[in-house]
């Protein structure tokens, strides 16, 4: 028996001043204009730098500090680059990129001084394959040129620069910097049902880069990335965890106030048992996230399958407790001044990116019973 | 994040070194056997598996050693239980006495009462069973109707109790009853220690929907045990058999989830062995049900985590997370199976996974139905009211 560790005081501190703070500047429903303002006071709290190293500018804390901070913005609905630059572009840059690269943009990174996306397979799911990616890299003399649509990239139409995974020759792939003031590159924001994930396009016509705009790592970079993809999903999952936590808590108040027949209908046995079994499935992706976080700090071999348990199970949840969040508010879960249908879109949202349910129970299914799985694409 | 201790590591050699000397040669056919839906496998084996056990030393390791226990830490008595399990310990004829009533004795019985019945227990000689449930009080177990009351220096008892597993194997029953006439509820309820060798008692198997009979039920018809052979005052009841349950904190459950791993192994064997494994909807519930059981894990690591003294929500979700995860694995065993499932098997993989799919209807209703679990999650872990 590995016992969990309990948090740390400062991981409690954490805890509560992002609750406060992310609490007072919700924008979930406000427009875009003060999530610069919001990137930049998370700045100065030090966030984007949690997980990266002391050596590259940043505060060198462990995923535990991450997965703190992204169940919180889960909980609060947060519109941020964070995701995209922290959890997605760090790790991504940490386990696939070479040491120069990570020289070169960690620190503005882990400042904040800038954000960063990620592009590779849509959805970028840890088990592409190479013919999925969306852009393509060919060598022309002394220069890289870039060629592909990007249909749906992470904060693509915020983000300062996107690191992207790009196709070279048969089997191969390489890793670009990209700027996104590239001349030739064509991008533009993209609606999305889920408001607080905002999506652009990245579209690329034979656009030149220097030779030094490819960063990837010469040895292990495509293990390097799937890993990185990978702790996207977990942290990913913790954002999910925090969502649900939420969405059962407004049930529970509102289901605590809301009468008929005489009576809260919190008290009403067919209320009770929905919102206990949301704890249920919430409580056990919760423990799943701390089993993954456990086997992450430990080094274990099996860390995909813990990260697998922690997606699939909160991935469930997320869905789960939105949409009987929805069901147990009644009429006004359905309309759009409740906050139900915000949580209802991003647990959909957040269903099939880095990988769906499926995609991780397949990789599960492959280790424990050998084999392939044969998805129907 | 604790590392584990080298001597949790050497402890953990040790048992799992004992068990491989000892669970063979005799008792090597116990093998996996005798646990829940299993009861019924060589009784007379497991009785002296039980003495062999205590020979070894390997019964009240968290009892105090002033009562003859060996006073183990929390992380060793887990990891035990783990080793034993993982070595395919069959299941315990001694747990109702060791980790329920010997706890309750120890801190609520009389120095005599201590004296008298703790080396039965830990020597592997004398079992004991649970008389809580009656055909009246099952999810509402105040409910209790059977009486007990002093007579010519003696109590005596009468009624019924039902669900009383091993009462064939055992010496003597615990009992909740009734001492206070008309009283209802959870006041005037005493805790009685009854033997079950005497004209008075009456012991009935129940047969199951397995066609076995682990269950019984127990009737009491004048029955008698001596004026000291309660434990708190008359009225002590209900507070007592709550502490009780309280003293099952768990520390079979990681024990309990190496017995769900083997099962979950023998559906892959399963599985292979009839083709189903090339199926994707078979792969992905596998999938599923792999995933279940290590977030069962996790949960179990997070409750001991938190230490002796504290209860988390992970505590609460556990027992309908557990018994609904073993009931799913039941009908995918026997989904894998098929028709082939149809026909009751005499060996394993398929004997033990037909066990599993029938016993398992049965998790999700003793020791609180899952109706009782929600209500419970409800109104302690999300404060909603009650009835």
């Amino acid at each position: 028996m590995s016992a969990f560790a309990i948090p740390t005081d400062e991981q409690r501190a954490l805890r509560e001043t992002a609750t406060a703070f992310l609490a007072g500047h919700a924008n979930a429903r406000s427009g875009r204009d003060s999530d610069a303002a919001l990137w930049q006071t998370m700045a100065e709290l030090g966030w984007p730098a949690v997980l990266v190293p002391e050596e590259f500018g940043g505060l060198g804390l462990g995923i535990a500090e991450a997965v703190v901070l992204l169940e919180e913005m889960g909980r609060s609905l947060t519109r941020s680059p964070f995701f995209s630059t922290v959890a997605l572009a760090q790790p991504l840059l940490l386990h696939a990129a070479t040491e120069e690269a990570c020289q070169r943009w960690l620190p503005g990174l882990a400042e904040g001084s800038a954000t960063a996306t990620v592009i590779a397979a849509a959805g970028l799911s840890p088990a592409f394959r190479h013919e999925e990616l969306a852009i393509r890299a060919c060598r022309r003399g002394d220069r890289w040129e870039l060629q592909g649509c990007a249909e749906q990239v992470l904060d693509g139409d915020g983000a300062d620069m996107a690191f992207v995974v790009a196709a070279l020759e048969d089997g191969v792939c390489g890793l670009f910097h990209v700027p996104a003031d590239t001349p030739g590159l064509q991008r533009s924001a993209l609606e999305s049902w889920d408001s607080t994930r905002p999506q652009g396009r990245w579209c690329f016509d034979a656009v030149p880069l220097p030779l030094e705009a490819r960063i990837d790592r010469p040895a292990g970079f495509v293990a390097g990335v799937v890993h990185a993809l990978q702790l996207a999903a977990l942290l990913l999952a913790a954002e999910q965890v925090g969502g649900a936590a939420r969405c059962l808590e407004l049930t529970v108040a509102y289901t605590g106030e809301r009468r008929q027949f005489g009576r809260v209908i919190a008290g009403f046995q067919a209320v009770k048992h929905r919102c206990a079994q949301m704890m249920v499935k919430l409580e056990t992706a919760r423990s799943a996230l701390q089993g993954a976080l456990a086997a992450l700090e430990l080094n274990e071999q099996a860390v995909a399958s813990e990260i697998a348990v922690a997606r699939v199970l909160a991935t469930e949840a997320y869905r789960f407790c939105a949409a009987e969040a929805i069901q147990l508010h009644g009429g006004v879960g359905f309309t759009w001044e409740y906050d139900p249908q915000l949580h209802f879109k991003r647990a959909q949202w957040a269903s099939h990116w880095f990988g769906d349910a499926d995609t991780w129970r397949d990789a599960v299914a492959d280790g424990v019973l050998g084999g392939v799985t044969e998805r129907h694409q | 994040m604790n590392k584990a201790m080298p001597d949790e590591q050497q402890f953990r050699a040790e048992v799992a070194d004992w068990m491989e000397r000892h669970l063979c040669g005799r008792f090597a056919p116990l093998r996996h056997r005798g646990g829940p839906g299993d009861e019924m496998a060589y009784p007379e084996l497991r009785r002296e598996w039980e003495a062999e056990m205590a020979a070894g030393g390997w019964i009240g390791l968290g009892w105090p050693q002033a009562h003859g226990g060996r006073d183990l830490p929390l992380a060793l008595q887990v990891a035990f239980h783990e080793e034993y399990a993982r070595a395919g310990g069959p299941g315990r004829m001694g747990h109702i006495g060791e980790t329920l009533l010997a706890p309750t004795l120890i801190a609520h019985g009389t120095p005599e009462q201590q004296a008298r019945f703790l080396p039965g227990i830990r020597d592997g000689r004398v079992f004991w069973c649970q008389g809580y449930s009656e055909p009246g009080a099952g999810s509402d177990l105040a409910a209790i109707s059977t009486r007990c009351w002093l007579e010519d220096g003696e109590w005596r008892l009468r009624g019924q109790k039902l669900w009383t597993s091993l009462a064939h194997e055992s010496e003597w029953i615990f009992v909740l009853a009734r001492s206070t006439p008309g009283s209802v509820g959870r006041e005037g309820l005493s805790f009685l220690l009854v033997p079950l060798d005497q004209p008075g008692v009456e012991i009935r198997p129940i047969r199951q929907m397995t066609g076995e009979a682990e269950f019984n039920e127990v009737f009491f018809d004048d029955a008698r045990t001596a004026a000291d052979c309660i434990v708190g005052k008359p009225g002590d009841g209900w507070r007592i058999a709550m502490a009780l349950l309280g003293f099952e904190r768990g520390l079979s459950t990681l024990g309990q989830q190496m017995h769900f791993a083997h099962e979950l192994q023998l559906l892959v064997a399963a599985a292979r062995s009839c083709g189903a494994d090339r199926d994707v909807g078979v792969r992905r519930r596998i999938a599923d049900a792999w995933i279940g059981l290590r977030a069962l894990r996790a949960n179990a690591l997070r409750i001991f985590a938190r230490g002796e003294n504290a209860t988390g929500p992970e505590a609460l979700v556990y027992k309908y997370a557990w018994s609904n995860w073993h009931r799913d694995l039941g009908q995918l065993a026997m989904d894998v199976m098929g028709i082939a499932g149809d026909v009751p098997a005499s060996e394993d993989p398929w004997r033990r996974l037909q066990q599993v799919f029938f016993f398992s209807r049965a998790d999700t209703i003793y020791a609180g139905t899952n109706e009782i679990q929600l209500n419970i999650i409800a109104e302690r872990g999300l404060g909603m009211p009650k009835g």
